[in-house]
């Protein structure tokens, strides 16, 4: 009935919102484009067309490849430990005789919802130099012989920011991976039981396998996010480590256009970074289905 | 002789698995103290002195919450950025839940042209790494000569992508398209519908998102940070990372009462709606799972 009455009325609907996204989310993706081929004097407010010239800085940048590789290490630091404490916390909450299961869930979960900035000021001060609360308790239970200083040695930086990050992230994906399980039918595991596979084969034979698909979901989310980090390493120890062990690339690229002031450099690293994050996700899809069907072809 | 054999190998086997219940409740406990364990430094920090906070750890609770409170409020007034973040948190999470919802039903009961293509098109923004537009964003909004209002931060609240998912997703089996057929028959307006039908309906989801739109909003820092730099002007997030910025590491106390502050409204947020919480982000698990 009256569709073609109606559909001017969708019409009407939709234009706030796409009013909306394409001032404020579509346009400032090309004009970041058109930005990138510009040399952008922040004084006169001109632009100068410079062809590919910002894109060959920048990758002829050693700071920029330093960034990516510390975003990369980061990332891994956090998602290795984030991915096994994750499985192992969902997989035991998953247990019969488990009680208090929403509540622990719940307090796993709560880290994520505080801002990243006030996560980084806190890893700030709880692994601060000489005091820090870290230092002390561990210096107090003779753990540390002495109190260690992880802004200024490279590697304890990075893995601070990575605990940090892991810390924020875990109890998010418990919620994805209990999800996982609860579509596991009851019945394989009962079969699996009356042919008498124990605890242990139930989860590495049924339980591990079936999570794959959402353990890829989890895998892929976690490269385009982690591989944006940026809030946590800017306010990560002021964000002025030694050797600037936590500056990500998105923290690079941000320097370079709002410290620096050179807009068409830093979006050229926008574009860039995007591309790097969209190859790794590829990657890592292009990975999975390869291992899927070489799986499939072995059983 | 074997009945009590057999008994005492209950016993073991019931003793084995009361100790691997044990262990893995531990395990279960430790992570929950590792979760813990930094707001219970940021809560006792904020009552100690900075000598104490530096120089040793202690669970006993310090009597210089005032003291840290007070410095802290000389360096930056930290309730003006609260006032302005909830406000800003507020107005944004109405505009999200009411143009979300429009559009989000104008893509689950209408069949227009273009519907798919304009739908997909969304789906794929949505991909997309969030720091690619940032600097053009802030250009435009330079050119605009908005910098400094809170236009640029409360326009694209309209757009939020994912919520216009979520509403879709909800509609399509939420709401019968019956009931729109009878009140088009009844002779009500397209615009009397939304407003006395879909939205009522909608209560659920609208709670959900409006829950998740708040804190995420309260929490946005990157484009509060490019365009304000008032610090009248300034939310909770931008106004604490320039307390740390402009005194250096050094005032543990006082960081910890800023810390404090912008963690309070989540903690009350999260203790009364964490089932909505949860609940959401099941949803979104099980759509992509």
């Amino acid at each position: 009935m009256n569709i073609k009455r109606r559909q001017k009325w969708a019409y009407l609907f939709i234009i706030p919102f796409f009013a909306s996204f394409l001032t404020f989310s579509i346009y400032p993706i090309f004009y970041s484009l058109y930005i990138s081929f510009h040399d952008y004097n922040p004084l006169t407010l001109a632009m100068k067309p410079v062809g590919w010239s910002n894109y060959a800085r920048l990758f002829a940048s050693d700071y920029f490849w330093s960034s990516v590789l510390n975003t990369i290490e980061i990332w891994l630091i956090s998602i290795i430990p984030q991915l096994i404490i994750a499985l192992t916390l969902s997989l035991i909450l998953n247990e019969r005789w488990v009680k208090g299961k929403n509540a622990l869930r719940s307090i796993y979960y709560f880290p994520n919802l505080i801002t990243p900035i006030t996560i980084g000021m806190l890893f700030t001060l709880l692994f601060g130099y000489p005091g820090g609360a870290i230092n002390n308790l561990f210096t107090s239970l003779g753990i540390f012989n002495q109190a260690v200083d992880f802004k200024n040695t490279t590697w304890l930086a990075k893995t601070v920011g990575g605990i940090a990050i892991c810390w924020q992230n875990f109890g998010y994906n418990i919620i994805f991976i209990t999800a996982g399980l609860h579509s596991i039918s009851t019945d394989v595991y009962e079969a699996a039981e009356v042919d008498g596979a124990n605890a242990w084969q139930r989860t590495t034979k049924i339980t591990m396998p079936l999570l794959r698909p959402i353990m890829l979901y989890i895998m892929i989310t976690s490269i385009i996010g982690g591989l944006q980090i940026f809030d946590i390493p800017k306010m990560l120890f002021g964000g002025a480590t030694d050797s600037y062990a936590t500056r990500t690339m998105v923290l690079y690229m941000y320097e370079s256009a709002f410290e620096n002031w050179q807009f068409g450099y830093g979006a050229a690293a926008a574009y860039t970074i995007a591309l790097i994050i969209g190859a790794f996700s590829l990657i890592s899809i292009l990975f999975n289905a390869f291992q899927g069907r070489g799986r499939k072809e072995a059983a | 002789m074997s009945m009590q054999a057999s008994l005492s190998a209950n016993a073991r086997a019931r003793f084995k698995r009361h100790l691997c219940h044990a262990l893995l409740y531990a395990v279960l406990l430790v992570m929950a103290a590792v979760c813990f364990f930094p707001f219970l430094a940021m809560l006792i920090g904020s009552t100690q002195d900075n000598l104490t906070i530096a120089t040793k750890f202690s669970l006993v609770p310090g009597d210089k919450f005032m003291d840290n409170y007070n410095r802290m409020m000389q360096n930056k007034n930290i309730w003006r950025g609260f006032a302005n973040s909830i406000w800003l948190a507020v107005v944004n999470t109405a505009l999200c839940l009411y143009f979300s919802a429009l559009t989000g039903y104008a893509f689950s009961k209408f069949r227009f042209k273009g519907r798919g293509a304009l739908f997909t098109f969304i789906m794929v923004v949505m991909m997309l790494p969030g720091q690619l537009g940032v600097i053009g964003f802030f250009r435009e909004v330079s050119d605009m000569k908005l910098l400094n209002t809170y236009w640029p931060l409360i326009i694209p609240a309209i757009s939020n992508c994912f919520a216009v998912f979520f509403f879709k997703q909800y509609l399509d089996s939420g709401l019968p398209n019956e009931l729109i057929e009878a009140a088009l028959i009844d002779g009500c307006g397209e615009i009397k519908i939304y407003h006395s039908i879909v939205l009522p309906c909608m209560g659920a989801a609208l709670v959900t998102q409006g829950v998740m739109s708040f804190i995420g909003n309260w929490n946005s820092y990157l484009n509060p940070l490019l365009i304000l730099n008032k610090t009248d002007l300034m939310t909770l997030p931008v106004l604490l990372a320039s307390i740390k910025s402009g005194n250096g590491a050094s005032d543990y106390g006082a960081q910890y009462v800023g810390i404090l502050i912008s963690v309070a409204p989540l903690l009350v947020i999260f203790t009364l709606a964490n089932k909505v919480i949860m609940e959401k982000i099941a949803i979104g698990a099980a759509v992509k799972g």
